[in-house]
């Protein structure tokens, strides 16, 4: 596998302030026969993957591929038809809703509300699954809040109200709220889809540095490239490849899955795949031409003429 | 693809400040944190015991402040209470006067408090289970299915008085709840825009079935009453109405506290709430059922009061923010304290006619509604 000169470093450095105390062997995720099916319809069929731990595992699939019903079939939010879901090494269908919200927390791609919360709220209720009906918010509740922000490098926006928030500010709230539960495994939804790139990257970068056993669905091929260290694909409701971002990211799987043309290449400075993807050859522009660096122009007209 | 081939590397994103343009800018919350939940609720409570003391005292029949009290300590067998005690040389009570503060007036105003206290805290749980700023305790058909229940009563001119038609009128929203209930739910599963619109089906078709049945009589003495119900009315509270639904209010609070921590889980929905540990389905039946029994309550009461569970949430929320912690407790007690400065309102300013109760909610409760609807849009 190729290491990640950005953040190998990082990786268990520690940074989450603390991590799920339940079970001292960490096997990661285990999905064994997962099937989910609506009147019918088969939406997911036999899945079986692993999470390994401490490590961020993609889960990729074009629109309609079934990634979204398997998150929340792990994640419990649906009941699936069969097949049992293993966190390091417990049954996740035996727990109690309250204690699995004690090992696993999820970042949805677009949770919002109406309510004039602000975000150490938020962060709070991070806590929800940790107090009886009755308890306050303890100091050590508001501290571990505090730390999760600090760790998305969102403390001093504690005080603000959740609708003054940008985008991407609110999914790093939300993973500080994700943080606050304490997990043993981090469910992530597509939770970079609305952001620009850079609040993209930033978003992922934390996720990396909390060091959390990570089962993410994404829809950014590069992005997972990047991130990833391990990659499972659905296509029609069926794991089609898993592996390194190497193994499963290749021209011949992007076709087969996306239906899209792409070449692999390597990133320079990460190591990690980089794609990039062909337009059907009847859209492509009459006047497209090779471009030949320093031939006869200015950067600016190059740039005018290409884009 | 777009952007020169040359570009200068981005600045850093990692900081946060002036990100997407935003702004930053301080909170100007009303913090009722300085003084603490206990604080206000105790402040809260404080007043609501003053209004009540006040509002008996005030009233068609000319009796003074200082008799009235005398009645309520002499009943209450408070003699530390009593004004006599305090040396001021207070004449007794006449025994017209005694039976107007204790039989009248004093369970007149408990009543407006129970039933504020219960519509205002019935609509902040509606309005965070559906979601919808919009619900109100009314919402499930319940109040048009009382209404058809006790119109049903005094039509068929089935058991005399009050007592008849308040058991109709509770039949009738128990009716209409479980055919909002057959009707939204789907193997078990509660799901709230099915409840609403099954709601609002049910809730039609008991106006539509109340109209008719009002014109098919058309017995002048019956409409009468009919109308008097429906704007709903405080006029008819005895002590006895009053005991059943303050107990049914607290067990009911009881409970509603109780899930105040898994109310706020909802902030972000149910998905959010149900990976925070809460059992949504569960949450839903128990506090709908519980929200349902407890309007049915009231509305056999007093009629369907309206604007009191739709306002007084907002209100509370805009004052102390939308933690159900403090939102639940603040809204029951600023609900009775609403709803019984309202009655005291509607009983005595067009002395000696008397104003239906519903009829100043609305009036008084439209305008704040919308002060406050364009103060949140600011402050957004």
């Amino acid at each position: 596998m190729t290491s990640t000169p950005h953040d190998a470093g990082s990786r268990d450095a520690g940074h989450t302030p603390a991590r799920a105390g339940h079970s001292p062997i960490r096997h990661g995720l285990d999905v064994h026969d997962v099937s989910w099916s609506v009147k019918g319809t088969v939406i997911v069929d036999g899945i079986e993957l692993t999470a390994p731990a401490t490590k961020i595992t993609g889960l990729l699939g074009p629109n309609g591929s079934g990634k979204t019903t398997l998150l929340r079939a792990v994640a419990r939010l649906a009941a699936p038809d069969r097949g049992v879901v293993h966190l390091d090494g417990v049954d996740l269908a035996r727990l109690r809703r309250r204690d699995l919200a004690q090992r696993l927390a999820v970042v949805e791609q677009h949770a919002g509300t109406d309510h004039d919360v602000t975000v150490l709220d938020v962060v709070l209720l991070g806590r929800t699954p940790y107090r009886s009906a009755l308890q306050g918010d303890s100091s050590d509740d508001r501290a571990l809040a505090r730390q999760a922000l600090a760790q998305v490098d969102m403390l001093d926006f504690a005080e603000r109200r959740w609708s003054t928030l940008s985008g991407g500010e609110k999914q790093r709230v939300h993973l500080a709220r994700a943080f606050t539960q304490q997990p043993a495994l981090l469910v992530l939804d597509e939770p970079t889809n609305h952001l620009d790139i850079a609040h993209a990257l930033s978003l992922m970068s934390l996720v990396r540095r909390s060091g959390l056993t990570t089962f993410a669905a994404l829809h950014d091929l590069n992005l997972a490239a990047t991130f990833c260290d391990h990659l499972v694909v659905l296509d029609r409701g069926r794991v089609r490849a898993s592996g390194t971002p190497h193994e499963v990211l290749t021209p011949q799987l992007l076709r087969d899955v996306y239906e899209v043309d792409a070449d692999v290449g390597v990133h320079p400075r990460t190591g990690r795949p980089l794609l990039t993807f062909h337009p059907p050859d009847e859209v492509l522009p009459d006047t497209a031409e090779p471009w030949i660096p320093g031939a006869s122009a200015t950067p600016e007209t190059v740039a005018r003429g290409r884009s | 693809m777009s952007g020169p081939p040359v570009t200068e590397s981005p600045p850093p994103r990692s900081t946060h400040q002036g990100e997407d343009g935003a702004v930053p800018q301080e909170s100007h919350r009303p913090s009722w944190r300085s003084i603490g939940a206990g604080g206000i609720v105790v402040l809260a409570t404080a007043l609501l015991v003053g209004s009540v003391l006040v509002a008996v005292t005030i009233g068609q029949a000319d009796i003074s402040i200082r008799e009235s009290w005398t009645v309520m300590s002499d009943r209450l067998g408070l003699a530390a209470l009593q004004v006599d005690a305090l040396g001021l040389g207070a004449r007794h009570p006449s025994q017209i006067h005694a039976e107007v503060i204790w039989e009248m007036r004093l369970p007149r105003a408990l009543n407006a408090v129970v039933v504020g206290a219960g519509l205002a805290i019935v609509g902040a749980i509606m309005q965070t289970l559906t979601r919808n700023p919009m619900a109100d305790p009314y919402l499930l058909g319940i109040s048009s299915g009382a209404s058809l229940g006790a119109v049903l009563v005094i039509v068929a001119g089935l058991g005399s008085g009050l007592v008849g038609v308040s058991a109709g009128a509770f039949a009738g929203a128990l009716a209409a709840f479980l055919l909002v209930l057959m009707i939204g739910q789907r193997s078990g599963t509660l799901t709230p825009v099915r409840m609403i619109l099954a709601g609002i089906a049910i809730g039609q078709f008991c106006g539509a079935v109340t109209s008719f049945v009002i014109l098919w009589v058309a017995d002048p003495h019956a409409t009468q009453d009919v109308q008097f119900w429906l704007s709903g009315s405080l006029a008819a509270s005895r002590w006895s109405s009053m005991r059943i639904a303050a107990v049914i209010l607290v067990v009911a609070l009881l409970l509603f506290l109780w899930h105040a921590r898994s109310l706020n889980a909802f902030t972000f929905g149910e998905d959010a709430a149900a990976s925070l540990g809460v059992d949504v389905n569960r949450v839903r039946w128990v506090l709908l059922v519980t929200c349902a029994l407890l309007t049915g309550v009231l509305v056999a009461v007093s009629g369907a009061i309206g604007f009191v569970g739709l306002l007084l949430p907002h209100a509370v929320r805009f004052l102390v923010g939308p933690d159900h912690r403090i939102v639940l407790p603040l809204s029951t007690l600023l609900g009775g304290m609403f709803l019984l400065w309202v009655d005291t309102v509607a009983r005595t300013v067009f002395d000696p006619r008397e104003l239906p109760v519903g009829v100043v909610t609305a009036m008084l409760g439209v305008p704040a509604f919308i002060w406050i609807l364009r103060k949140r849009q600011v402050r957004a």
